[in-house]
C-alpha cells in the first residue's frame, strides 16, 4: 500500500502562548517535515517522513512501539542529527548550529519526566528557567504551576509525588519557556486512567489557549479526542489527516440495520435503494454500503417498512481511529510476512 | 548565542542542592576529609619522639600527601556520576533539551565539583596547620612551615581537584556505568598523585620555581582538558548509545 502523506494543515487560529505572552515563530507552518530520514548504522528508525503542523495545532504522531516516534522528536528537538531530508522547527532549518536557537523556542517532554527527585518541585522549575535564561523566573514558575494546576505543591520533594503528579511538574518544567511548539512524547504512558484524564484535561486547556503541540502516542483515543490532524508513523509515515478522513479514506461508508426476523428476499427491499451500493447479511440484520448515509437511511427505513419488517435499528456505523491504525499495521504486517 | 554563565550557574546550583540532600555524598565529603586530617596529625604529633632529626622533613612530607589525597580523589568520585548518573537516572535528556551548549554543562558540573572540594581541602589544610602550629614540636612545626611544603599544598589543591574533576567527567561522558566511572575515574588521578608523592617524599628535589612551573603545566593541562571533554560530549550519543 502507497504511504498516503500531506504537507499541509493548520487549526486555523493564533498561536497564543500557554502562560505568558506570544513567542514569535515565523513562517507559514510552526513544523515542516521535508523526507526526513534517521539510521543508526544499518537500522532504519524512519525514512521519508514528510508532513507539516500548523500554528496552533494539536498534532498527533501515532504508531507502534519502535515505530520512531521519540526519534522523530528528538530529531526534530535538535538532540539527533537525520540522517538525511530537511525540516525546519519554529521557522528555523533543522541542523546543529541552530540547535541551541531551536531548543530555546520549543520544549520537548520526554516519556519520562526526568526530575530531580531530591529537589523540590521549585527548584526543579528554578534550574530549568537558568536554563533556558528566563527573566521574571518567579512570575513565570508560578504561572506554569498555575497552568498545571500544582501552585500548593511548589515546596514538595519531587521524590514524593506520585507518578502522576511528577508528569504534571514535568509538564510545568515544559510550558516554562513559553514554547512556539511543544513536544509531548507519550505524556499518560505508565498512568492510571485518573491520572492520564488530569493530564488530558491540560493538554486539551493548551490546545485551548492555541499552543501548537506534537503529541506521539499509542493511545488512539487519546489522539482522538485532542488532535486536530493525526500521522501513523511506522517507520515511513503511512497516513496523515483528521481523524474523520482517515476513517473515509479507509473505510467505505455504511449502514448498520437490524431488523426482528431476516428478510424473505433482502435483495428485493435493499437492492436499488437510492444511495444503497450494496449489502451483506450480518448476524443481527444487514451492513449495507452506502455512498450517502443521510440519503440511504430514510429509504431503507421506508423500503422495510413497507415489506411489513420490524426494524430495531437503523444506525450508521462508526469506525475509530483505532480501526484505522490497526487495519494501517495490520497491512504493514501482511507486506512483511508475504 | 555566546557562552551563559546564567546557565553555568542553574546547574552547578543544582547539583550543590543535590549533593546537600544526598546522605551518600554528605557523608563522602565528611567522612574522607576527617579520616585524611587525623592520620597526618598523629604522624606529625608522633614524629618527634621518633623520627631521625635527617628525615624529619621526609615525615612531614607524607603527612602532608595525605591531605593532596582529599582534591585528587573527592571531586573524580562527584563527577564520575556527572553524566553518566544522570543518564542513569533519566534526568539527562531534559537537560539536554535546553539551550546549554557542552562546555556549559561541563563547566557547571566541574564548579559543582570543584568549589565544595576546595573549600574542604583548604579548611582541612588550615586546621592541620594551626594544629602543628600550636601543639606540635617547634622542630616539626618549623619544618612543615619552612620549606616549599605550604606552596605546593596551596599551589596544587585547586589543579589536582580540577583534573581529578575532568578525568572524572571524561570517563562519565563515556562510560555506561557509574560505578565502572567511579573506578576509572580513580585510577586516573593517581598518576599525577603519584609525582606529587615524589615531590611531597623529597625524591624530586622541589624549588620554588620547579612548584611554581609544574602548576602553571597543570593548569594548561586542566584547561585543554576542559576543552577535550567538551568535543568528547556527544548528546546523540549520550541518548541513544549510538553515534550520529
Amino acid at each position: 500500500m502507497e504511504s498516503r502523506q500531506a504537507t499541509t494543515g493548520t487549526a486555523g487560529r493564533q498561536p497564543r502562548s500557554a502562560v505568558g505572552p506570544l513567542t514569535p515563530t515565523g513562517g507559514e507552518h510552526a513544523v515542516t517535515v521535508e523526507h526526513l530520514r534517521k539510521h543508526f548504522g544499518e537500522r532504519v528508525a524512519f525514512e521519508d517522513v514528510s508532513f507539516a503542523v500548523g500554528h496552533g495545532e494539536v498534532f498527533g504522531f501515532l504508531g507502534p512501539n519502535g515505530a520512531g516516534k521519540t526519534t522523530t522528536v528528538r530529531t526534530l528537538g535538535t538532540l539527533l542529527s537525520p540522517t538525511s531530508g530537511s525540516a525546519t522547527v519554529a521557522g528555523i532549518p533543522v541542523s546543529a548550529e541552530n540547535g541551541p536557537e531551536i531548543r530555546s523556542r520549543i520544549s520537548i517532554m520526554p516519556e519520562s519526566p526526568g526530575l530531580y527527585l531530591r529537589l523540590t518541585v521549585m527548584e526543579n522549575l528554578e534550574c530549568f528557567a537558568g536554563l533556558y535564561e528566563l527573566n521574571d523566573v518567579r512570575g513565570r514558575i508560578d504561572r506554569a504551576l498555575r497552568a498545571v494546576n500544582l501552585e500548593d505543591r511548589a515546596g514538595d520533594q519531587c521524590g514524593s509525588l506520585s507518578k502522576g503528579l511528577r508528569q504534571r511538574v514535568a509538564l510545568a518544567r515544559a510550558l516554562l519557556n513559553d514554547p512556539a511548539v511543544l513536544f509531548l512524547d507519550e505524556p499518560t504512558s505508565g498512568l492510571d486512567p485518573v491520572a492520564s484524564r488530569e493530564v488530558h484535561g491540560l493538554i486539551a486547556s493548551l490546545r485551548e489557549r492555541g499552543v501548537t503541540i506534537f503529541l506521539t502516542t499509542h493511545r488512539l483515543e487519546e489522539a482522538e479526542r485532542l488532535c486536530h490532524r493525526v500521522a501513523i508513523l511506522n517507520t515511513t509515515l503511512r497516513m496523515i489527516g483528521r481523524p474523520d478522513e482517515l476513517r473515509d479514506q479507509l473505510f467505505s461508508r455504511s449502514l448498520d440495520v437490524r431488523v426482528r426476523t431476516p428478510l424473505q428476499d433482502p435483495n428485493a427491499v435493499l437492492g436499488g435503494l437510492p444511495g444503497v451500493e450494496g449489502w451483506k447479511k450480518l448476524p443481527t440484520g444487514y451492513a449495507l454500503a452506502v455512498s450517502d448515509p443521510e440519503l440511504a437511511a430514510p429509504a431503507v427505513a421506508r423500503a422495510l417498512v413497507a415489506a411489513e419488517s420490524d426494524i430495531l435499528s437503523i444506525a450508521e456505523s462508526r469506525h475509530s481511529l483505532e480501526d484505522v491504525y490497526l487495519e494501517l499495521i495490520n497491512e504493514d504486517v501482511e507486506a512483511k510476512s508475504r | 548565542m555566546s557562552f551563559s554563565w546564567t546557565r553555568v550557574r542553574a546547574i552547578t546550583v543544582k547539583e550543590l542542592r543535590d549533593y546537600r540532600r544526598n546522605h551518600f555524598v554528605v557523608a563522602t565529603m565528611t567522612v574522607l576529609p576527617l579520616l585524611f586530617i587525623v592520620l597526618p596529625l598523629i604522624q606529625v604529633f608522633d614524629a618527634y619522639a621518633h623520627v631521625d632529626s635527617s628525615n624529619l622533613n621526609l615525615h612531614v612530607g607524607l603527612s602532608m600527601l595525605y591531605m593532596l589525597v582529599i582534591p585528587a580523589f573527592l571531586p573524580s568520585t562527584l563527577s564520575a556520576y556527572s553524566v553518566v548518573g544522570e543518564r542513569e537516572q533519566g534526568t539527562l535528556e531534559p537537560v539536554l533539551i535546553t539551550p546549554i551548549r557542552p562546555e556549559e554543562f561541563l563547566v557547571g558540573k566541574a564548579l559543582a565539583a570543584f568549589v565544595p572540594t576546595l573549600v574542604i581541602a583548604y579548611l582541612v589544610f588550615g586546621i592541620f596547620l594551626a594544629a602543628a602550629g600550636l601543639f606540635a614540636h617547634p622542630a616539626i612545626a618549623s619544618a612543615i612551615y619552612a620549606g616549599t611544603h605550604v606552596l605546593v599544598q596551596l599551589l596544587f589543591t585547586p589543579l589536582l581537584a580540577g583534573w581529578g574533576i575532568w578525568i572524572g567527567i571524561a570517563v562519565s561522558a563515556r562510560s555506561t556505568d557509574v560505578r565502572v566511572a567511579q573506578q576509572l575515574s580513580v585510577l586516573g588521578s593517581v598518576p599525577l598523585l603519584a609525582i606529587l608523592a615524589l615531590m611531597s617524599l623529597n625524591v624530586i628535589a622541589v624549588s620554588t620555581g620547579l612548584a611554581v612551573g609544574l602548576a602553571a603545566a597543570l593548569l594548561a593541562v586542566d584547561l585543554l582538558a576542559w576543552r577535550a571533554v567538551a568535543a568528547m560530549f556527544d548528546r546523540e550519543r549520550l541518548i541513544t548509545g549510538s553515534h550520529a
